[in-house]
């Protein structure tokens, strides 16, 4: 090969990945770190391929990851991204996600494991395999599980199958690190651990107005302020799942929006029809119990 | 057989060819996949033409995307039964047609002895063919070993 030089930004922007990132960034709010990560992942990529290109020699990249973070995070939504992104760069041939369970991986009885396992991998192949909650396939209270099988089964494919497959395990932090601690072998073949941090509360708020652009509704300036106290009382109450939560919230404001448009009776016009009121938001039994924000009507949504 | 010079057994497609590499397999399986045909693997050590029906080496795969998993299975096949016929089948369960739409032989036996010619006399001048394998005179299992 001659000495010559290589624009790498070129290849940067020809790969696509740009595109990717960007929507990354436009449609994912905060997750500051995981994005940089993710960058970071790319660019590696990306000088691989280019390196592998002047024959400077670059062992395959192992590209298995763990996501730990608390419900609604955005983990699934990013291992999606991830897959496109790793297609584009050539690094996963389909680029499709195929995201299961526990449930999907462990038989019910002896030799209904591995098959089961096997037939998830091979449907998984050429693209990402994405398993949610993946401590729940380590149970050391029984030693009889059949969740060991399927980790061995699993750890022997993404040693051998590298090329074919990227296995992206999801779950909360601290079980996952006691998954590792456990599975060593799992946890050495795992090159990237990225943590999804929680959201803010203005955060939520961006994305509960993100969401509602999707479904064509918008905030009312004073519902606004309304939501942001909602989010603070929520995520003290249990069971918060961040984004997930804040979802499920503005579904049930959309209800009772819809519900207030009927009882009001009168003729309605497009802003109406497309406009969160304050009181919409007040009605929720999180903000039940707080003085400044009694909802007028006293009835449990 | 008579055109068939080294007793190689020809089934299926490409079987007059020489043996498919890995890659051109994959290549074979990449169209089925992208037709949307469901791949299975089966095995015998029967050659006779007339054994179209195989035994499955596991299920037919569904749902895949890429040939990499089932040239796993490929393989899994060929070194449990190194010494059998292995093929790949790729069905088409479009309504209406529901048959094989791909079959060829990934894996043969190293040493295929080919085909005996029985000719039984008849009444009159007619004449009765009866093609016999001569691995088949073996028990199943121990024919090619």
């Amino acid at each position: 090969m001659s000495e010559s030089t290589i624009d790498l930004k070129a290849i940067w922007n020809e790969s696509g990945v740009q595109a990717v990132l960007d929507k990354l960034d436009a449609e994912l709010i905060g997750l500051a770190p995981v994005k940089k990560r993710i960058r970071e992942i790319a660019s590696l990529l990306v000088v691989d391929k280019v390196r592998r290109d002047m024959q400077l020699a670059a062992g395959a990249p192992s590209l298995h990851m763990s996501f730990t973070g608390n419900p609604g995070t955005g983990k699934t939504t990013v291992a999606l991204r991830m897959a496109d992104l790793l297609h584009r760069l050539g690094y996963s041939r389909t680029g499709h996600l195929v995201a299961v369970t526990r449930d999907d991986l462990v038989g019910q009885y002896i030799g209904h494991t591995a098959p089961k396992t096997k037939e998830v991998l091979k449907k998984a192949m050429g693209g990402v395999l994405f398993i949610d909650e993946a401590y729940y396939l380590y149970k050391p209270e029984n030693e009889r599980d059949y969740g060991q099988e399927a980790i061995e089964i699993l750890l022997q494919v993404m040693e051998n199958n590298r090329d074919d497959l990227v296995v992206i395990l999801a779950g909360y932090k601290d079980r996952m690190e006691t998954f590792f601690r456990s599975n060593p072998g799992m946890s050495s073949r795992i090159a990237h651990h990225i943590d999804f941090p929680d959201y803010t509360d203005g955060e939520l708020v961006s994305i509960g107005e993100l969401i509602l652009k999707d479904w064509n509704y918008t905030l009312a300036p004073r519902a606004k302020k309304v939501f942001l106290s909602y989010i603070e009382h929520r995520r003290t109450q249990p069971h918060f799942a961040n984004a997930r939560s804040i979802r499920n919230a503005l579904d049930r404001a959309r209800l009772r929006q819809a519900r207030r448009l009927l009882d009001e009776g009168t003729a309605v016009d497009k802003a109406a029809l497309e406009t969160i009121e304050a009181e919409d938001i007040l009605e929720s039994r999180v903000l039940a119990g707080v003085p400044a924000a009694t909802p007028p009507k006293k009835e449990r949504a | 057989m008579m055109t068939n010079t080294g007793n190689r057994i020809t089934q299926g497609q490409f079987s007059f060819l020489p043996d498919l590499t890995d890659a051109q397999i994959t290549a074979q399986i990449k169209y089925a996949l992208k037709n949307g045909w469901a791949v299975s693997v089966e095995y015998t050590d029967d050659p006779h033409p007339r054994n179209t029906y195989w035994e499955m080496y596991g299920n037919p795969m569904f749902d895949l995307k890429d040939p990499a998993g089932i040239l796993m299975e490929i393989d899994e096949c060929r070194k449990t039964f190194p010494n059998h016929y292995v093929r790949v089948m790729a069905f088409n369960s479009a309504r209406g047609i529901e048959s094989p739409a791909m079959s060829f032989i990934v894996n043969r036996p190293e040493n295929e002895p080919g085909f005996g010619l029985t000719r039984q006399e008849g009444p009159g001048r007619q004449v009765r063919y009866t093609v016999t394998s001569y691995a088949a005179q073996k028990p199943e299992g121990e024919r090619y070993s």
